[in-house]
């Protein structure tokens, strides 16, 4: 390396900042090794491992919308088609005691994923931006429509299942209770996670970024960016197809609701509110959205709409996603001005909430009418109960909706001019947005 | 000296309008060849078709000697050329010097590799930063491609154009909204940085095109009018009856 | 035979009548907002479950016109407080915004009318054979169908050909690019694309939920053969769109009717294989493998015709 290039290009990182970065790693897998001793139960293991199953496929499905700005509405195919081929490994392994430890079977379903990836993706990614997004819906559709077709590999509307225990064992783990398929997880999670990072800081991550921000121009540095579409679907097909394995693990079936429409939005849901934009974005969107989803069936019977509502005001107010919305805070927070905001958000975030309250009221209300008319009208929506047939309750849900429309406007414009100060400000203090 | 380029017969037509008529031309190598004429004479068009964003309808296009009409940009640039874009035309969220490292990629050989760490490659930083500084740009070196100025954002554009290290390089309206210092320093540049290559240029200003090029061609209504030394083209009354006017007087 | 080959040409062209109700309401607002709308097919099941609730109450005929308004409306404010603000954000956010607001009228519709099919009737005046061919009754409703897609057919080529706002459409379809200098009232005319759009979608809503089932899955079903008729015909591409349509509702019409497997062909599987997945494919029936048969043509065009049969449009 020349004398020039070191003063010119960006400094290596030194040796305290790097400490740093293997440390956040290290770090990470401590957490994941002591997470079960501070929550034990049965139901936060089941948690924790589908919320590493998530990670797993949000990242995977990132490569795609985030890294290389391909929008696709049959992630799932990879996914299922990792899971019904590491059930089938189960099942072979076992019947013929190959000696092949369960921990290895997610390898099965990835390169089952691997390989639809790149059978499917030379035609998927020939086209980029609306038209790639229908094709995937399209490729999707044929593939979810085949499975129910070929009833003996798909097991039909019941799928194929598989026992996980039967397989070789390692160091006396059966894999049978949940704390070890927790740990198989987390292993998992933690060296996809890895490996995806790694992704990102090669030369064809940084193309795949490329393609992203103005694929006409990759062509002429040399780059097809057909090529680089296909080698980064590849990659996700991969990586999804392990995920769908540890999930089949976890369940110890597989069936045709794996590859389905719903799964494939799921993943979309989990990665856009996560935020594209960020490496760090889809894991923050698989905790949020299986939290979510966990936790709102249990509080409301339309959990879903609730679910569609949130994706709408995220795509709509925070096309950034969460982490986006917090990213945006960095520069405030670096030029010590992140306090003028604050009391703006304070005061925008009670007509919000009144906003928000009357619309659930108006929903859980309609919901009783149309879905149980006739149960009894005291009803529980999140743990509050009221009176459904009570016809206050219209005007309550009324006067919150709308009053709480009308102050919100007004505060949110407020809201945006104390950002603009708070910013300007920063910016003075010579802080890069 | 044998050509870097050649135009052999080269028509161009959407639909049943034709935008460039039989077009023959050849552009030494090491040669600073400007191309001249009108609005909508098609100078814009000829790039697209030599670079390969376009298929010529009729006739051929070499590259030192080699037939590259039809064949895909990317197999054009691999060959040694390269091009620029009149409406600028770079990787908008990325910093400048990933910009760069994009357009050195290919051509040190890392081509789609994903098992080795972009920011070890010696090379590629020598190289990339070679050209950072050649393009002036290394206190922007983070800054995202989207925010520099109109003329960082043109300098940058040269830069990735000529990362590659192609030995023919095509510029489209290099120096086009830029104030008169600007053109000035963006003329130097590319004399610098086209040194030893071969240049094919459109240009609008005059002063650039009669300071840079050793040759010029006009292009009218699709057709190559006269083409020859900056002194004949100045004398040829053709070219001042269609274009030149009193510009050049 | 014959029989066969005339009803299902009947029922071919029918369906690829409805097709094109809706995929040129997607094709134009595609064109003119560079937006592919998700949930056009919504718009559609809207018109069904708008239509079945106003027959309840008016009866049939009011629902007709009623109906496709109120969708179309609610298209139009769509465009005017949702998509409008999205656009800053980008072409994937708009996609995405469509997405979310499919996935959340399917749920609206399901919390309303609930997820079993409603009882969405022929209306009585129109409840009787129209003509027999051979021994088939074919009902006068379908020929009702045919009637109102081909009338509204031919409305939209006056209207594109005569009108104004038909010679704007016309622009936009041939140089998307040039929509932005429309002036200041684009924003009117793409509120208005968008309503008359998804208008269409509601009417095809309207006549097709007494024929075939209203549902609240009926919009998953159709939205998915909805952008393969767009894809194959060219993204952007009126003709192409009006081509695939006829083609996949004919190839899905007359795969249905079809009972013949490899296995009717060449005779059964050796018993040695009777347990593996080959007996799926010898064994299974063209008229089961007809739902996919939209999205097998898709791979063969993406194969050999990548940008559709008519398109010429990247993106």
């Amino acid at each position: 390396m020349s004398d020039a290039t070191a003063t010119i290009a960006p400094p290596r990182p030194a040796a305290s900042d790097r400490l740093k970065f293997y440390g956040i790693w290290i770090a990470t897998a401590l957490v994941l090794l002591v997470l079960p001793k501070l929550f034990s139960s049965g139901g936060s293991l089941t948690t924790f491992s589908l919320i590493g199953i998530s990670i797993i496929f949000s990242l995977s499905y990132n490569i795609l919308l985030g890294q290389t700005g391909m929008l696709s509405f049959g992630h799932a195919v990879y996914y299922g088609l990792g899971g019904f081929l590491a059930i089938h490994a189960i099942n072979i392994i076992a019947k013929n005691k190959f000696a092949i430890p369960l921990p290895l079977v997610p390898l099965v379903g990835g390169a089952a994923g691997l390989l639809f990836a790149m059978l499917l993706g030379w035609v998927s990614t020939r086209r980029s931006g609306t038209a790639f997004a229908m094709i995937s819906l399209g490729v999707a559709e044929l593939v979810a429509s085949s499975a129910l077709i070929l009833r003996t590999f798909f097991g039909g509307e019941a799928g194929v299942s598989a026992n996980r225990t039967k397989v070789l064992r390692l160091f006396d783990w059966s894999f049978g209770p949940q704390i070890q398929i927790y740990y198989l997880v987390a292993a998992w999670t933690l060296i996809a996670v890895i490996a995806m990072y790694a992704l990102t800081r090669t030369p064809l991550g940084r193309m795949c970024n490329a393609v992203r921000d103005n694929p006409e121009r990759v062509q002429f540095v040399g780059y097809d960016p057909h090529i680089i579409r296909y080698i980064a679907f590849c990659f996700s097909g991969l990586f999804a197809g392990i995920a769908g394995a540890l999930a089949a693990i976890n369940f110890e079936i597989a069936n045709s609701a794996y590859l389905g429409a719903v799964q494939s939005g799921t993943v979309l849901f989990a990665t856009y509110i996560g935020g594209v934009g960020f490496f760090i974005g889809p894991i923050v969107g698989a905790i949020f959205v299986t939290l979510l989803s966990l936790g709102l069936s249990d509080l409301t019977q339309v959990w879903q709409l609730y679910f569609g509502l949130i994706f709408i005001a995220v795509v709509m107010f925070a096309p950034g996603g969460i982490t986006g919305l917090l990213m945006m805070h960095r520069p405030l927070l670096k030029g010590g001005t992140l306090s003028r905001v604050l009391p703006s958000y304070l005061l925008a975030f009670i007509p919000t909430l009144a906003m928000v309250t009357g619309l659930m009221l108006a929903i859980e209300t309609i919901v009783h009418y149309t879905v149980n008319p006739n149960e009894d009208s005291h009803i529980k929506a999140f743990g509050v109960p009221f009176d459904a047939a009570n016809p206050a309750i219209w005007a309550v849900a009324g006067v919150l909706l709308i009053g709480g429309f009308i102050i919100a406007r007004k505060t949110w414009a407020r809201v945006a001019a104390s950002w603009d100060d708070a910013l300007t400000a920063a910016r003075e203090k010579g802080v890069a947005a | 000296m044998s050509t870097a380029i050649e135009l052999r017969g080269v028509e161009k037509t959407f639909g049943i309008t034709s935008v460039i008529r039989n077009v023959n031309l050849s552009v030494a190598q090491g040669e600073r060849h400007a191309l001249i004429g009108p609005n909508g004479a098609g100078k814009s068009t000829l790039f697209n078709l030599i670079s390969g964003y376009m298929k010529p309808s009729v006739g051929s296009i070499l590259l030192r000697d080699e037939v590259i009409s039809g064949l895909p940009p990317f197999q054009i640039n691999r060959r040694g050329l390269s091009r620029s874009f009149q409406v600028t035309n770079v990787f908008a969220k990325m910093t400048v010097w990933e910009n760069l490292r994009c357009a050195v990629l290919w051509a040190t050989g890392h081509r789609y590799a994903f098992w080795k760490n972009v920011d070890n490659l010696p090379e590629v930083r020598d190289r990339t930063a070679q050209i950072l500084q050649d393009i002036n740009l290394v206190s922007r070196r983070d800054v995202p491609a989207g925010l520099l100025t109109y003329a960082e954002q043109r300098a940058l554009e040269i830069g990735i154009t000529i990362a590659g290290g192609a030995d023919v390089i095509l510029l489209d309206e290099p120096t086009a909204g830029m104030s008169h210092a600007e053109t000035e320093r963006a003329v130097a540049l590319i004399r610098r940085l086209t040194e030893g290559r071969t240049l094919l240029i459109v240009e609008h200003d005059m002063s650039v095109v009669f300071g840079l090029a050793d040759r010029i061609s006009v292009l009218v209504y699709g057709q190559i009018i006269a083409s020859g030394t900056p002194e004949e083209i100045r004398g040829n009354p053709k070219v001042k009856e269609a274009y030149l006017g009193e510009e050049v007087a | 035979m014959l029989e066969l080959i005339v009803i299902s040409t009947l029922n071919g062209i029918l369906f690829g009548m409805l097709l094109f109700l809706m995929a040129s309401g997607l094709t134009v607002i595609f064109s003119m907002l560079g937006v592919l709308n998700f949930a056009h097919a919504s718009f559609y099941m809207l018109g069904a479950f708008f239509g079945f609730q106003i027959s309840r109450w008016f009866g049939f005929w009011p629902a007709l016109i009623i109906a496709p308004l109120l969708a179309g409306g609610l298209g139009a404010l769509v465009e005017r407080f949702g998509l409008r603000q999205v656009h800053k954000n980008g072409h994937v956010a708009e996609l995405l915004f469509t997405f979310g607001l499919a996935f959340a009228i399917e749920e609206i519709v399901q919390i309303i009318w609930g997820k079993s099919p409603v009882d969405f009737r022929v209306p009585p005046l129109l409840d009787f054979p129209a003509f027999t061919i051979f021994s088939t009754n074919y009902p006068a409703f379908k020929m009702f169908m045919l009637l109102v897609s081909v009338i509204i057919f031919i409305g939209l080529l006056l209207v594109l050909k005569r009108t104004r706002i038909g010679l704007i459409v016309q622009a936009a379809l041939t140089h998307p690019h040039m929509v932005g200098h429309l002036g200041h009232n684009v924003g009117r005319i793409f509120m208005l694309v968008f309503g008359v759009g998804t208008a269409l979608a509601a009417v095809a809503g309207v006549i097709a939920g007494p024929a075939l089932v209203t549902q609240s899955n009926m919009a998953g079903l159709l939205g998915p053969i909805l952008f393969v008729v767009v894809v194959v015909g060219g993204l952007g591409s009126l003709p192409g769109a009006f081509i695939a349509s006829l083609l996949i509702g004919l190839i899905q019409t007359f795969a249905v009717s079809m009972d013949g497997s490899l296995a009717g062909a060449f005779g059964p599987l050796s018993p040695d294989y009777a347990a593996t997945w080959l007996s799926d494919i010898w064994n299974v029936t063209i008229a089961q493998i007809a739902p996919i048969m939209p999205y097998l043509l898709l791979v063969l065009i993406l194969i050999f015709r990548p940008m559709g049969l008519l398109g010429t449009r990247d993106t």
